[in-house]
């Protein structure tokens, strides 16, 4: 085909443009293993020191219990929300549409340190205590238009006959909901999950603001950064960070590729 | 009859989508327009006195400070996005034409990846790669090319433009490569049959109908950077500071809070008109989407 007689340059361009994105996180293995406590080249030796340093660190574990305290519960609370959004904005023809689910998914396109500031100044205001639930409810906020995208994906692609037929043969509108479309839009359900989670866990401008004196893995390694003593266990964890990740990511890929599949789509897109 | 039907379709999605709506009221739109009211109050001590006033407004807008900082995120934003998503159209160019069908979900799998690792530590380690004693440092001096670190790599305007770049990379990627997956193959077909050179077919009917895709990407890319409060922390040393670190001094360390909010709310509407102006610029473009 001709198309692809000219791709040679491209396909260059395209594994120096992979290199770009991976350069930093190749660095973090080599640095995490490596013995010596300045982060520079020459490796020295390997080591798994920091590895036991980063495990025996209790400020770091604590981090850890809040960040995934945070975490699950605001990618359930997103997740269950963006279930009625997707469902809603899919099946049903409403007034004021675009603007509901405009406001609903501006988080999306909006400046974080907006979301962050405008939502400390009120919490303030109203003398409430900062805490783990206030960073509960600002990263609800931002997880769910990325829950939404993938569930209405989900939701969309459902044949609507099938509930009719579960209608027709006696259901009711709830279970037919709960034996029919919530099995066939389950692996949404579970990658909005994952990618909820996932977000939550990084998040970083909303936990520094709004956590009041709780560490979250991100605030806790931005404290961190300052101490170049810090730094080797600093990259310890982010190895362990993106082990961690890659495998929820294919996790997720996985249910939304058996989804697709059962509902007759492609293998492409995805994640978006 | 049809207009029962629509009563009752209407209702029944209002009632649905009525608890996400509601908690984005609270949790955004309430917050936001406090915010928006603050900025139109007098600063006190301690407190925020309920006096209007613009003086606000006129402070954001004289003090020369705040303009260079306001100028400083707007451009690096500019050229963030600029870099980012002309980086990003070949790629996503290669993945929607070059590669097998079969294989274009694990591309895109590879191209998000680095995204979804701890972006605070995926910032520093551009800290790690460009620091005095970093790897292009060390490398360099270890094989004998440079006696001297360089130092114009770190805490600069550049380094910034990098890591941003990086950061946002996907973001640019997938927008476009959803738009070029949409283009019917046969257009371009027919463009080469019509005797027009691989150039001139992409220049004249692939672009075109790549522009939403692009214009989106550039949105996305635009905005979060224009905010981004890690970066300038991080790379810049706390010397380079952009908006975001601004409006955060001015509401916490100053306790400013309608200097600050004013701040974001001048942010936020130049981020809003830039956005309108680009869209409109780009009309012609997004007119025939479906």
């Amino acid at each position: 085909m001709s198309i692809h007689s000219n791709g040679r340059g491209l396909q260059i361009y395209a594994v120096a443009y992979l290199l770009f994105l991976y350069a930093p996180i190749v660095l973090l293995p080599l640095f995490a293993f490596n013995s010596g406590t300045i982060i520079a080249f020459p490796l020295q030796g390997f080591s798994l020191q920091w590895f036991d340093e980063m495990w025996g660190n209790a400020t770091l574990r604590r981090a850890l219990t809040n960040s995934l305290t945070i975490a699950v519960a605001s990618s359930v609370l997103a997740t269950c929300l963006g279930i009625f959004a997707a469902r809603a904005s899919t099946r049903f023809e409403f007034p004021m549409k675009g603007g509901i689910m405009g406001l609903i998914m501006l988080p999306m396109v909006l400046p974080e340190i907006i979301v962050a500031m405008s939502l400390l100044v009120v919490l303030l205001g109203m003398g409430v205590q900062l805490s783990l639930l206030t960073v509960i409810l600002g990263h609800t906020l931002i997880a769910m238009p990325y829950g939404i995208a993938i569930l209405s994906t989900a939701f969309s692609s459902l044949d609507r006959s099938l509930e009719e037929a579960a209608y027709d043969l006696g259901e009711t509108k709830w279970s037919a909901f709960r034996l029919v479309t919530l099995p066939l839009v389950m692996p949404g359900i579970i990658s909005s999950l994952l990618i909820s989670f996932t977000i939550s866990l990084d998040e970083f401008i909303i936990a520094f603001f709004l956590a009041g004196n709780e560490p979250t893995l991100p605030t806790y390694i931005f404290s961190q950064l300052r101490f170049p003593r810090a730094i080797p266990v600093i990259m310890a964890l982010g190895t362990v960070l993106v082990v961690l990740s890659i495998v929820l990511l294919a996790i997720g890929e996985y249910f939304r590729r058996r989804g697709n599949a059962r509902i007759g789509g492609s293998a492409t897109g995805g994640l978006m | 009859m049809a207009r029962a039907r629509f009563d009752a379709e209407a209702r029944a999605g209002l009632t649905l989508i009525s608890p996400p709506f509601f908690y984005a009221l609270v949790i955004l739109a309430a917050p936001v327009l406090t915010i928006l009211t603050y900025s139109f109050l007098t600063d006190g001590y301690l407190e925020v006195l309920r006096e209007f006033t613009l003086d606000n407004y006129r402070e954001v807008l004289s003090d020369p400070i705040v303009r260079v900082v306001m100028t400083r995120s707007l451009v690096v934003a500019g050229i963030v996005t600029f870099a980012t998503v002309a980086l990003a159209f070949p790629i996503a160019y290669y993945v929607s034409f070059m590669v097998r069908p079969e294989r274009k979900a694990m591309w895109l799998f590879l191209i998000t990846i680095p995204f979804w690792t701890s972006y605070l530590i995926r910032v520093f380690l551009w800290k790690v790669i460009l620091g005095y004693n970093g790897v292009i440092n060390s490398s360099l001096t270890g094989l004998g090319i440079i006696d001297e670190p360089l130092t114009f790599i770190l805490y600069n305007v550049n380094s910034i433009v990098l890591t941003l770049a990086h950061a946002y990379a996907p973001f640019a990627i997938l927008p476009i490569f959803v738009a070029l997956e949409k283009i019917d193959r046969s257009l371009l077909e027919a463009g080469r049959d019509l005797g027009e050179s691989r150039a001139m077919t992409f220049w004249r009917v692939t672009l075109p109908l790549t522009m939403p895709g692009v214009v989106a990407a550039s949105l996305i890319v635009f905005i979060p950077t224009i905010g981004d409060y890690v970066t300038p922390e991080v790379i810049g040393g706390g010397k380079i500071p952009m908006i975001a670190n601004m409006i955060q001094v001015q509401m916490l360390a100053l306790d400013n809070r309608p200097l600050g909010s004013a701040l974001a709310v001048t942010a936020m509407l130049a981020v809003a008109v830039i956005s309108v102006i680009f869209l409109f610029l780009n009309r012609r473009f997004l007119r025939t989407r479906q």
